[in-house]
């Protein structure tokens, strides 16, 4: 398996997570071997998963999406038309990523992404979800209290803004295109692709150039 | 099911706290449990919609408590013994009985990954709605899976757009039918779903399938 992002274990956040209920960790080894010796999976193959969505997989395909809709009016309007296909273009598709809708951001709409039944999110642009995405709070509040969770995470959304939170509840996926920030105008699309953040794309946060925002 | 998985609008569930610099896993298990669930869906035994009805069907209280990835853990097993994969004696010693299946294997992975496992289906069905159409969803409370979350259900929306034809994941879940039908996104006014507290502006959308919803 891939060491890239595994450098964490010793610390106190680690150790809550890995929290047993039933040593999980000697659960899923008994497993892994119970199927191996069955024939059912093979390590190396699941090696190369892991891989997969450790390095090859995350929010930095969604950022070079956004980027290009913000330099390329054509490419914005395919985008918001056909997501799946403009998606496509790049080659980011396939699983959890078969169905996209793009969502766009204006000074008067401000669109969210929850899903409240499970952990629904579309893997080829933004990678695995993070742990508060699939957590029993934003999953409980996004929907009732989407001004309240956003204001807790930084996003004072104005009242005169409609707030559209959007529950993934079928095999549609949503990516969030946020607003472009005011003093990017001469910016290439790399410079712009490296301050867009997931954050963003989910729809919690707004892209921010050094303390300003577009807001 | 009315589980405890259907979360949207409970209180008490504390707050949403963003971990800087998250890692993909927090540990090697976890990476383990995303793998194995990729890999044994190989076998094609299950659909997705099993797959999440699997975790639904975890006790209340032992949902609530496990994190994410112990919850997969345990779906998996469940699916694999439901579904003829591995046996209940089996999973409990650890030892196989039987062996000789075809796995997934690392030069297929790529490959794998990148199949459109569509949902959205070529049948050709009539839609029951249009987009500004009127609807109300039904007040149904099956005990099998079901994607129209509690919050959502007897109340009044409006079709926003047709997603066109998918398979219906109630039934998918539970008997394999895909009977296909037009998937929709519903807008709620936030105020028909949670009351003169909300905020008049704001609005919830919902994907919705034919047999939720009747002509408001």
């Amino acid at each position: 398996m891939s060491d890239h992002h595994h450098p964490h274990h010793d610390d106190d956040h680690v150790r809550e997570h890995d929290r047993p209920l039933s040593g999980p960790a000697l659960r899923v080894k008994a497993l892994e071997s119970l199927l191996v010796e069955k024939g059912l999976v093979d390590p190396k193959a699941l090696d190369e998963l892991i891989d997969t969505y450790e390095t090859r997989v995350g929010p930095r395909n969604g950022a070079r999406i956004v980027a290009r809709a913000w330099v390329d009016p054509a490419y914005k309007r395919r985008l918001l038309a056909d997501a799946t296909a403009a998606i496509a273009e790049f080659g980011f598709i396939g699983r959890q990523g078969e169905d996209m809708v793009v969502l766009e951001n204006t000074p008067k709409v401000h669109n969210v992404v929850v899903c409240t039944l499970c952990s629904c999110y579309p893997w080829p642009v933004l990678g695995l979800p993070p742990a508060w995405y699939k957590s029993a709070p934003y999953r409980a509040r996004a929907v009732i209290d989407p001004r309240g969770v956003l204001k807790e995470l930084g996003e004072d959304v104005p009242s005169g803004v409609e707030v559209r939170v959007w529950d993934s509840t079928a095999e549609l996926r949503y990516l969030v295109l946020p607003e472009r920030p005011a003093g990017t105008e001469a910016w290439s699309e790399d410079e712009l692709a490296a301050i867009v953040t997931r954050d963003a794309m989910i729809g919690v946060a707004q892209v921010k150039v050094a303390g300003r925002s577009s807001r | 099911m009315n589980g405890v998985h259907d979360m949207g609008g409970m209180h008490g569930m504390g707050p949403v706290e963003i971990e800087k610099n998250e890692p993909v896993f927090h540990s090697g298990w976890e990476a383990r449990v995303h793998a194995l669930n990729i890999a044994c869906g190989f076998h094609r035994k299950w659909n997705i919609d099993m797959g999440r009805h699997s975790r639904e069907r975890i006790p209340p209280a032992e949902y609530l408590a496990a994190t994410y990835y112990e919850k997969w853990l345990r779906g998996l097993e469940m699916l694999l013994v439901e579904n003829g994969l591995v046996t209940a004696t089996e999973l409990a010693t650890g030892r196989a009985e039987s062996s000789g299946a075809s796995a997934l294997r690392p030069p297929e992975v790529a490959a794998f990954l990148r199949v459109r496992r569509l949902a959205r289906l070529d049948d050709k069905v009539t839609p029951k709605f249009r987009p500004g159409d009127r609807v109300l969803t039904h007040n149904d409370h099956p005990i099998g899976h079901t994607r129209l979350p509690r919050y959502a259900r007897g109340r009044r929306g409006v079709v926003e757009r047709d997603h066109g034809v998918f398979i219906f994941p109630d039934t998918h879940a539970m008997t394999r039918d895909r009977k296909p039908q037009h998937c929709y996104s519903v807008r709620f006014a936030a105020r028909e779903l949670w009351g003169p507290a909300a905020s008049t502006r704001d609005s919830v959308y919902v994907d919705l399938w034919d047999d939720h919803l009747d002509p408001a």
